[in-house]
């Protein structure tokens, strides 16, 4: 099924909201999970055009995530009071529903409040109620879209993360910011010269990357809520590739102050320079596994460029990859089991992922110019940079390579995704 | 169509005086690389010469097509660093060339083709521009002439798709003092 998915959709309301001047991601679904639960989205009740809204933003998270398949609720108007005709809801397909409504309260702030049932087991299982104001209005939606996933996949969900990415348009780059639905573009740096690898920090408040902007490749680090930023690693040579570690103090960095490109850890205020890894070749993309106790990274000393890890704590380095001349990029699922990684076949790179127990290789995607994958917080989606009809799109594959969306802007081209963490 | 654009315009030659860390060179040495013959130059009048800058005859050859010096780009295969066997006589030139103006300094920059990881490329682009200015090294320049740094594939000179293009982008070039 193929559905583009507006994001003007929701109306004028939101016009205050987007900057006028950021060009929207819109999103393309391009394929499906096979095993979607059928659900239900009653029209939320309350002030239509601001309620519909807010349905239409909660309908758009739950199908993009390929987990479900939405029912028509029909036109009966409901809300979180009514009691449902399980019957009813059954017959027509549905083993989930949700209803719910949108009121204003006196200090002009809304009030949202929702159920959601089990057509089976014909119970309420969930029930939230929020308050915001019309600015928070999509805000508020993805925070119902992630507890109705919690709720029905037993997982969490990821519509209210935000995505960091890179948009090149004539002798501009900027890095923006928006909502995992690619809404509501934020710019947090405009240059004139390249900016690159884009990583958030554990707790989501800031970002590392790599800007070209003193005609040389400098590590900044950059707190997205105030705008200050400071430089983490600028030496002499290029200064690049940072990656967090889990607890937040230090970044994994590349540096080439001492030859070529090497591994080094410093502090997040760009202290306490130690070497990591050493080898005559290159050494690039660290990525620190999620328990902080080992580095991924590509490196081209065994004659072509494959991942490898090695223990932080020192140690020998074991080689990951073996399938192919041309493995990199190395990101680990959330849970450490699954490493994403750009794999070459002919002249096609394509996102790969290996189950690091049993050391398969699934290649997900059929596009031929895939670069930067990055997990969703929650393991399920990966984000990645790609090219279509000669243009930067973003696209996003599930770990199971069924699930399929793209993710573009008009006349620009985007590149160098990155999705933050879960908020808190 | 297949464009080529020069990092760097030879023009900016011109504006020597001032660029990066070299002291403001004096006017005349620009009017060499304005492309009027030095020894046409009959306005009576002094030449400061700061010792060990180059003479404009030198700077002139660095433009001139028909000096191997004019040549400034190093060509690299599909994921390799090592400058081939070709590229000697060219990198001999140059070496002789800095040997002799021992204050002229030079900017070596590594750039890859656009396909796969940015930051692979930008350290491949990195060893590109080291093994640039290594084989310098072993032809005798002082390492305190030369600088290496990447672009990685951030600054394509040629934008199309295509494998003669991208061949085109695996590539160190050459930039002396003034041209960057």
């Amino acid at each position: 099924m193929k559905k583009l998915i507006s994001c003007l959709a929701s109306g004028i309301l939101l016009a205050s909201i987007a900057t006028a001047s950021l060009a929207q991601l819109s999103i393309e679904i391009t394929g499906a999970g096979t095993q979607r639960l059928p659900i239900a989205i009653a029209d939320f009740a309350g002030e239509r055009v601001i309620s519909q809204a807010l349905t239409s933003v909660i309908r758009s998270d739950l199908e993009r995530s390929g987990r479900f398949q939405l029912v028509d609720p029909g036109a009966a108007p409901m809300n979180e009071s009514t009691a449902p005709n399980f019957i009813d809801w059954k017959s027509r397909g549905a083993d989930a529903l949700a209803a719910g409504s949108l009121t204003g309260t006196p200090d002009g702030r809304y009030e949202t409040r929702f159920r959601l049932y089990d057509t089976q087991k014909q119970a309420a299982i969930a029930g939230q109620a929020l308050t915001h104001t019309s600015n928070q209005l999509r805000t508020t939606a993805h925070r119902i879209a992630d507890t109705i996933y919690e709720k029905l996949t037993g997982e969490r969900g990821i519509f209210s993360t935000r995505i960091a990415y890179v948009v090149k348009s004539a002798g501009r780059y900027e890095l923006q910011i928006a909502d995992a639905d690619g809404n509501g573009a934020q710019s947090a740096l405009a240059s004139r010269e390249p900016i690159i690898s884009p990583a958030w920090s554990p707790d989501g408040g800031k970002l590392a990357y790599v800007s070209f902007e003193a005609k040389k490749p400098i590590i900044y680090v950059h707190d997205l809520a105030t705008g200050r930023r400071h430089v983490a690693a600028n030496f002499k040579g290029s200064n690049s590739a940072p990656a967090w570690s889990p607890d937040g103090r230090k970044l994994a960095v590349v540096l080439t102050k001492d030859g070529g490109s090497q591994l080094y850890l410093v502090n997040v205020d760009g202290s306490g320079v130690t070497r990591l890894a050493s080898s005559s070749g290159i050494d690039t993309e660290p990525q620190f596994s999620p328990d902080g106790e080992f580095i991924y990274f590509t490196s081209d000393r065994g004659g072509s460029p494959q991942i490898y890890r090695q223990p932080v704590a020192g140690g020998a380095a074991q080689r990951v990859t073996f399938d192919g001349s041309y493995n990199v990029t190395p990101r680990l699922s959330p849970d450490g089991k699954t490493l994403a990684f750009v794999t070459r076949d002919g002249g096609r790179f394509r996102v790969a992922v290996m189950d690091l127990a049993t050391r398969q290789v699934q290649v997900l995607t059929d596009t031929a110019k895939d670069e930067s994958p990055s997990f969703a917080p929650n393991g399920r989606m990966i984000l990645f940079a790609t090219e279509v009809g000669g243009r930067g799109v973003l696209a996003a594959v599930s770990v199971d390579g069924r699930v399929k969306q793209r993710l573009s802007v008009q006349a620009a081209d985007v590149r160098e995704p990155a999705w933050g963490p879960f908020s808190k | 169509m297949r464009k080529i654009v020069l990092p760097l315009s030879l023009i900016t030659l011109a504006l020597l005086a001032g660029c990066g860390s070299q002291p403001p060179a004096p006017e005349q040495d620009g009017a060499g690389v304005e492309s009027r013959s030095p020894s046409a130059v009959t306005t009576p009048g002094v030449t400061p010469v700061i010792a060990g800058q180059p003479s404009g005859t030198d700077l002139a050859a660095l433009k001139d097509p028909k000096s191997p010096l004019s040549k400034r780009s190093i060509y690299f295969d599909l994921d390799s660093y090592i400058v081939k066997d070709e590229y000697q006589s060219l990198l001999g030139h140059h070496a002789q060339f800095l040997g002799k103006n021992g204050q002229m300094k030079m900017l070596i920059q590594g750039n890859a083709d656009e396909r796969g990881s940015r930051e692979y490329n930008l350290a491949l682009g990195q060893k590109r521009a080291e093994a640039v200015k290594k084989a310098l090294m072993l032809l005798g320049v002082k390492e305190a002439q030369l600088e290496s740094v990447s672009l990685g594939e951030e600054k394509p000179a040629c934008i199309e798709s295509t494998e003669s293009c991208w061949a085109q982008n695996r590539r160190g070039d050459m930039l002396y003092s003034g041209e960057f």
